[in-house]
């Protein structure tokens, strides 16, 4: 890669952000700017996990780089192209329940390629597939209804992974699960990336988790009008293992630096809640 | 509490009812009989008169009649309820134009429109077709509404990213949302269309259980209206049944609601 750089031009990030102001017009027609300034590269292939005290406009940074909603300045660039509408090449893995609760664990799975004209058999041949990847390859015919909160994304993840997206964009994707599950699931993400290395925007409030996870951290001022106010490489060799590398003192130098950075911001945010609250 | 003992008390409370009703209405009490068999006929003669129905077969004309009546009434209500109900939730400023109106006909006490369409659609099936109709359509066209409406917001931005067009969304996600609805409301909107029917039957017709009742009530006979009565809830009560079956296996994927019954 770097020698790539260096003898022609850089290859295009798999998303730029580039001085993103996000504002909402509110319910008394004021305006609400929710992120300010923000610049973001995630090169292809890289994890970058953004961290950030509550409300501070995360994922609203993320469903910009999805499409889903439209800076009110700055651009977004994907693989060099701005973005118009929809980003195509995203997956987006969802906080809350974004299963359909009308299919089955195997349907959720098969519908990404099915409405993108696979023959349903074929469809249905890789999600069984995708679903023993992340290890519910039996439980292909439960609604989700019947599956516990980690199966649920287990299936999430094999909905978004079965289409593979260029870019991942992952919005506090285990932030319901307990800690145990927390874990398992981080474990499995990674194991899926490093098969397939894509671009991951990883939305967490959770900083061991950021830094257990990610190559690059990058963290966010408390809003509103949240900036990037830290952006820090991880030196952690991969592969990795979540639990473990917990225990390691180059984690926790990591965190260490990191958290010192944080904790101002954290405090200005619950100032902020109380002072709204 | 087990299912023998349940059933039990349940049998228990129809004996106690019906024994009270043929005391009150045999044995006199004080040298009156309570219930004058004339206004309360007596269980034994409603009986009779049930098993005299079923035994000439003139009963079987009458529940044909009234479900015909009801089936229609049903299908075509909840598919005109449906597809409103589907276009208002996609054009909001469709459904703002009509929303007085809508609600204007939604709160006529239905019955007053029977004489209309006995008068437009005659004494036959269709105008009792009609009241029905008019029952259930609004009972599914809200749910339908309700159920395009509600579809939760991260159920939607998921379906778009995984790169659903207009029309897939459709077919995937609004479609089946609004369907459970629908569903949920279809003990309801069966309920209403046999009452439609049977309402229909008794302001004015030549058949049916709502004639049947009517005639005897005519002719002061007690025991034919507390005989059709009973035909009656018998009749709604395997139609209701019949819809938990079909509920059940429509609705698989809902969780099980924990209802007070259980």
């Amino acid at each position: 890669m770097e020698e790539a750089a260096a003898n022609g031009p850089a290859p295009p990030c798999a998303v730029h952000l580039a001085d993103l102001d996000i504002a909402f017009r509110l319910a008394d027609r004021s305006v609400f700017t929710a992120v300010r300034g923000a610049t973001l590269r995630v090169a292809d292939g890289e994890f970058v996990a953004i961290v950030g005290p509550t409300g501070c406009g995360k994922s609203t940074l993320l469903n910009a780089a999805a499409g889903l909603l439209t800076p009110s300045r700055g651009t977004v660039e994907i693989f060099g192209t701005p973005l118009a509408g929809l980003n195509r090449m995203a997956g987006y893995l969802f906080q809350a329940d974004a299963l359909f609760p009308w299919k089955t664990a195997i349907e959720n799975v098969a519908i990404g390629l099915e409405i993108a004209g696979t023959p349903r058999g074929e469809a249905r041949d890789e999600a069984a597939q995708w679903l023993a990847r992340v290890g519910l390859g039996s439980f292909g015919d439960r609604y989700p209804h019947m599956l516990s909160g980690g199966q649920r994304k287990r299936v999430g993840l094999a909905q978004v992974l079965i289409r593979h997206p260029k870019i991942l964009l992952m919005d506090e994707p285990f932030g319901p699960l307990d800690a145990q599950t927390r874990q398992i699931m981080g474990n499995l993400l990674l194991e899926l990336w490093s098969a397939d290395r894509k671009g991951v925007m990883f939305v967490t409030h959770d900083l061991e988790e950021a830094i257990a996870l990610a190559d690059r951290v990058v963290i966010m001022s408390a809003g509103p009008a949240a900036r990037i106010i830290g952006d820090f490489t991880i030196p952690l060799a991969r592969p990795r293992d979540i639990a473990e590398i917990k225990l390691d003192k180059a984690f926790h130098d990591v965190h260490r630096e990191i958290w010192s950075m944080l904790r101002d911001e954290v405090m200005k945010g619950y100032v902020q809640a109380e002072a709204v609250g | 509490m087990s299912r023998l003992t349940l059933l039990a008390l349940q049998i228990l409370v129809a004996v106690a009812v019906i024994g009270l009703w043929h005391g009150l209405t045999t044995v006199p009490v004080f040298g009156t009989v309570l219930l004058p068999p004339f206004f309360f006929s007596r269980p034994a003669d409603v009986g009779a008169r049930i098993v005299q129905w079923f035994a000439d077969g003139s009963i079987w004309m009458h529940l044909g009649i009234t479900l015909t009546e009801s089936v229609l009434a049903f299908v075509i209500g909840s598919l005109g309820g449906a597809l409103v109900g589907f276009w208002f939730a996609r054009k909001p400023v469709v459904a703002a134009v009509f929303d007085p109106y809508v609600k204007m006909a939604n709160a006529l006490p239905r019955v007053v429109l029977a004489p209309i369409f006995a008068l437009w659609l005659g004494l036959g099936i269709w105008s009792k077709v009609a009241l029905g109709i008019t029952l259930v359509f609004f009972v599914v066209f809200f749910n339908v509404y309700q159920g395009v409406k509600e579809v939760s917001p991260t159920v939607l931005a998921n379906a778009r990213m995984l790169g659903m067009s207009e029309r897939q969304l459709m077919r995937h996600v609004y479609w089946p949302s609004a369907l459970s609805w629908m569903f949920s409301s279809l003990h309801t909107s069966v309920g209403f269309a046999v009452v439609g029917a049977v309402v229909g039957e008794y302001l004015g017709s030549a058949a049916g259980l709502g004639y049947l009742i009517q005639q005897a009530e005519g002719v002061f006979d007690v025991a034919g209206v507390f005989a059709g009565m009973t035909v009656l809830a018998a009749f709604v009560i395997l139609i209701d049944m019949l819809v938990s079956v079909v509920e059940r296996r429509l609705l698989v994927w809902r969780p099980v609601s924990h209802d007070t019954r259980g």
